[in-house]
């Protein structure tokens, strides 16, 4: 085989992915041009929609928190080569914990329950996804199908619970009861307005920060620890990890319990930040597009902040698009999403080849400085 | 007698619920065995119900529906060859893209058309594939025994389910008694020596997923025009991932995986049943917990209480030939 020839970063980390964006947003142009609307006129709205004023700035910053915390959760389990498509269920159960110290820590102030809804919340999670790691680790069931069916699972579980046993009394709406005051995540224009600065109201909250302190963690731990280290090793491939002394099935349950107790912390700006009560589907499939985040992101924090970043704006110029053109539903995003999905993903490799011929001829020319 | 009825009922409920899973398994079970994973059954139904729902309604012709259904289907598993057999991508990313593509593709395009939320309307019964009554059911039904077995459950299914029945055997003779099921079952254990052997690895899995979209496009006209009489949006609920479960059950061979499929199906029809009834010991069970006894069930035999299940060698490895 010829030798392996090498492109430069900016290329593998930059222009790939971007050029695999635009055949997705091509895609998804022929997609509206086909029931009948503009691609321009869209586009034009969900940008508009997504930054062009100060609502739907944070409104894109809001919905991004959800998919940082997502992405990285499947990003998590990537490094272990685990696929986990239970984001999902993780984020739903997770939202229990959080809600359930929510509901009942009255009288503590809110820097009291903030740390204890987060352990709430990623221990919730993390236990949900301990179960499918538990048998992929030590009874070789598939991690895909274990995760899936989780996600119906949990759903079941959730419902179940908000109807018959934490439903607010005298209510017919299957959700809690109100949080206690304390326990509200402060939002962001709030926090400004504070200290003088008026920023326009918008969900964003204190849980976008927390989002991003958690991108640091996971790059400190995948990359600086110990069972980073061990986590990538086994994924890479374990049997070198057995001949390491590492342990696989250590690393396949270490790696899916943080990965289900980031996707559990979605709770914190969803019913922190917003509902203030666990309401039935608040996850709303940010599990999913934790996917989609996670592959365009390439599985590295600062990637997966870009990538949130993008579906952040999708989502909220998606609704700005459904207001101004009513053809084009939010399944219109889902679609985009899905064509992200396929391109950013299974198609990563397709215009790696012509690339590769391009700058590897430029390079030669230039007299070869490899 | 009611319990008698009450289980022949339930048998007749397992035929029918059964049919999707059981087309859509065997689709998995194709793909697999040729060394590609799909996760994408659950997209391929969901375009095939879509397909086959609209051709119907704006044709009058079920067959049509079937027909174009069909044929979508094929598309989407040739995008889906096309990234993982080509491209050698990722074939769970590649499946769940189509899934989510197809989730969110067919509301939008239902919606265009027919601006009811993302459904279909309802189908007219000449649009539809009905129950076809077999010979003698009628006159047979008050023959005890033999009578409400072959009028009550065997006669009076539709199509496709007929269908999805009758390719068992039929999948199971192409994979075990043909050439191109030897060469089939071989790209998915050692695609070197096939592609050694001068025979291409590519072409047989392309055409292995391409079986596999066939397979889903008719799983996907019993749900939307035998099963139902409309396309519901996600109409699917989880059924293509229950299908890849049956078929991961059923150690990729047909029998056993139409086993695992009349099993599932069969616990769908108990919690259709059970909803509401008071058992003895332990009382009323709450809805949301029968509704997730598939899923439950799932995972408690995939924990390894089948015994070791042992995919096919090169299932989900891209082939790189060299060079």
């Amino acid at each position: 085989m010829a030798a392996p020839k090498k492109l430069p970063v900016w290329v593998n980390a930059g222009l790939i992915p971007l050029i695999n964006l635009l055949a997705a947003f091509a895609v998804s142009a022929v997609v509206i041009l086909a029931v009948g609307e503009s691609p321009v006129e869209a586009a034009g709205h969900i940008v508009y929609g997504a930054f062009g004023f100060g609502e739907g700035i944070g409104y894109t910053l809001y919905y991004a928190t959800n998919f940082i915390f997502t992405g990285l959760a499947v990003a998590m389990a990537f490094h272990c080569f685990l696929f986990n498509i239970g984001g999902e269920g993780q984020a739903y159960i997770g939202g229990l914990g959080i809600g359930l110290v929510c509901l009942y820590s009255g009288g503590l102030p809110f820097w009291a329950i903030l740390p204890l809804a987060i352990i709430g919340g990623a221990l919730f999670g993390g236990l949900w996804a301990l179960i499918p790691a538990y048998l992929q680790a030590k009874r070789g069931s598939h991690i895909v199908i274990t995760t899936i069916m989780f996600n119906f699972i949990a759903s079941s579980v959730m419902t179940f619970l908000l109807v018959d046993w934490l439903k607010k009394p005298g209510s017919q709406l299957p959700e809690t009861d109100h949080f206690v005051d304390a326990s509200f995540m402060p939002k962001v224009h709030e926090m400004f307005a504070s200290v003088g600065l008026d920023v326009a109201r918008s969900p964003l909250n204190f849980s976008f920060l927390i989002a991003l302190l958690c991108c640091v963690a996971v790059w400190i731990f995948i990359w600086r620890t110990r069972w980073g280290f061990e986590i990538r090793a086994s994924g890479k491939n374990p049997r070198a990890a057995v001949y390491g002394g590492i342990s696989p099935s250590k690393a396949i349950i270490l790696s899916m319990f943080i990965s289900g107790a980031l996707a559990g912390l979605v709770g914190l700006n969803e019913l922190m930040g917003v509902q203030h009560r666990v309401v039935v589907n608040f996850t709303n499939g940010y599990g999913f597009v934790g996917i989609a985040i996670a592959l365009m992101g390439r599985n590295h924090p600062l990637g997966i902040i870009f990538a949130s970043l993008l579906m952040g704006a999708l989502y909220q110029g998606g609704a700005e698009l459904a207001f101004e053109m009513p053809t084009l539903t939010s399944d219109m995003i889902w679609t985009i999403q899905g064509f992200v999905i396929l391109f950013t993903g299974a198609l990563e490799h397709m215009f790696r080849p012509q690339l590769e011929a391009l700058f590897l001829k430029r390079d030669s020319k230039e007299g070869g400085d490899e | 007698m009611d319990f008698l009825i009450t289980i022949l009922n339930m048998l007749d409920g397992t035929f029918r619920v059964g049919t999707p899973l059981i087309l859509a398994a065997l689709a998995g079970l194709c793909s697999e065995r040729g060394g590609v994973i799909d996760i994408g059954l659950e997209g391929k139904m969901l375009g095939g119900a879509f397909v086959a729902a609209t051709v119907a309604y704006m044709t009058g012709s079920a067959w049509l529906g079937l027909f174009c259904a069909i044929a979508a289907c094929v598309l989407l598993s040739l995008v889906h060859g096309y990234a993982s057999i080509t491209h050698h991508g990722n074939q769970v990313v590649s499946g769940m893209a189509i899934n989510i593509i197809v989730a969110g593709l067919a509301p939008t395009i239902g919606n265009a058309i027919f601006h009811i939320n993302g459904d279909t309307p309802p189908l007219p019964h000449d649009a539809r594939f009905t129950a076809i009554t077999l010979p003698f059911a009628d006159s047979l039904a008050n023959v005890p025994v033999i009578g409400p077995v072959y009028s009550g459950v065997i006669s009076g299914h539709s199509f496709t389910t007929y269908l999805a029945f009758a390719l068992v055997p039929f999948v199971s003779w192409m994979l075990y008694k043909t050439r191109f099921g030897l060469r089939l079952r071989a790209v998915g254990e050692n695609p070197e020596a096939v592609d050694t052997a001068g025979v291409s690895v590519q072409w047989l899995r392309y055409r292995a997923v391409m079986i596999a979209g066939v397979l889903c496009g008719i799983a996907g006209t019993s749900l939307s025009t035998s099963l139902g009489a409309s396309f519901i949006r996600d109409m699917t609920a989880g059924k293509g991932y229950l299908a890849l479960a049956a078929m991961i059950f059923g150690k990729w061979r047909p029998k056993t995986t139409l086993l695992a499929c009349l099993i599932f199906a069969f616990t769908d029809t108990l919690q259709a049943r059970l909803q509401g009834v008071d058992l003895p010991l332990v009382g009323e069970i709450p809805v949301q917990f029968i509704i997730m006894l598939p899923y439950a069930l799932t995972v408690f035999l995939l924990a390894g209480f089948v015994g070791k299940v042992i995919a096919p060698t090169a299932d989900g490895e891209p082939y790189i030939k060299e060079h």
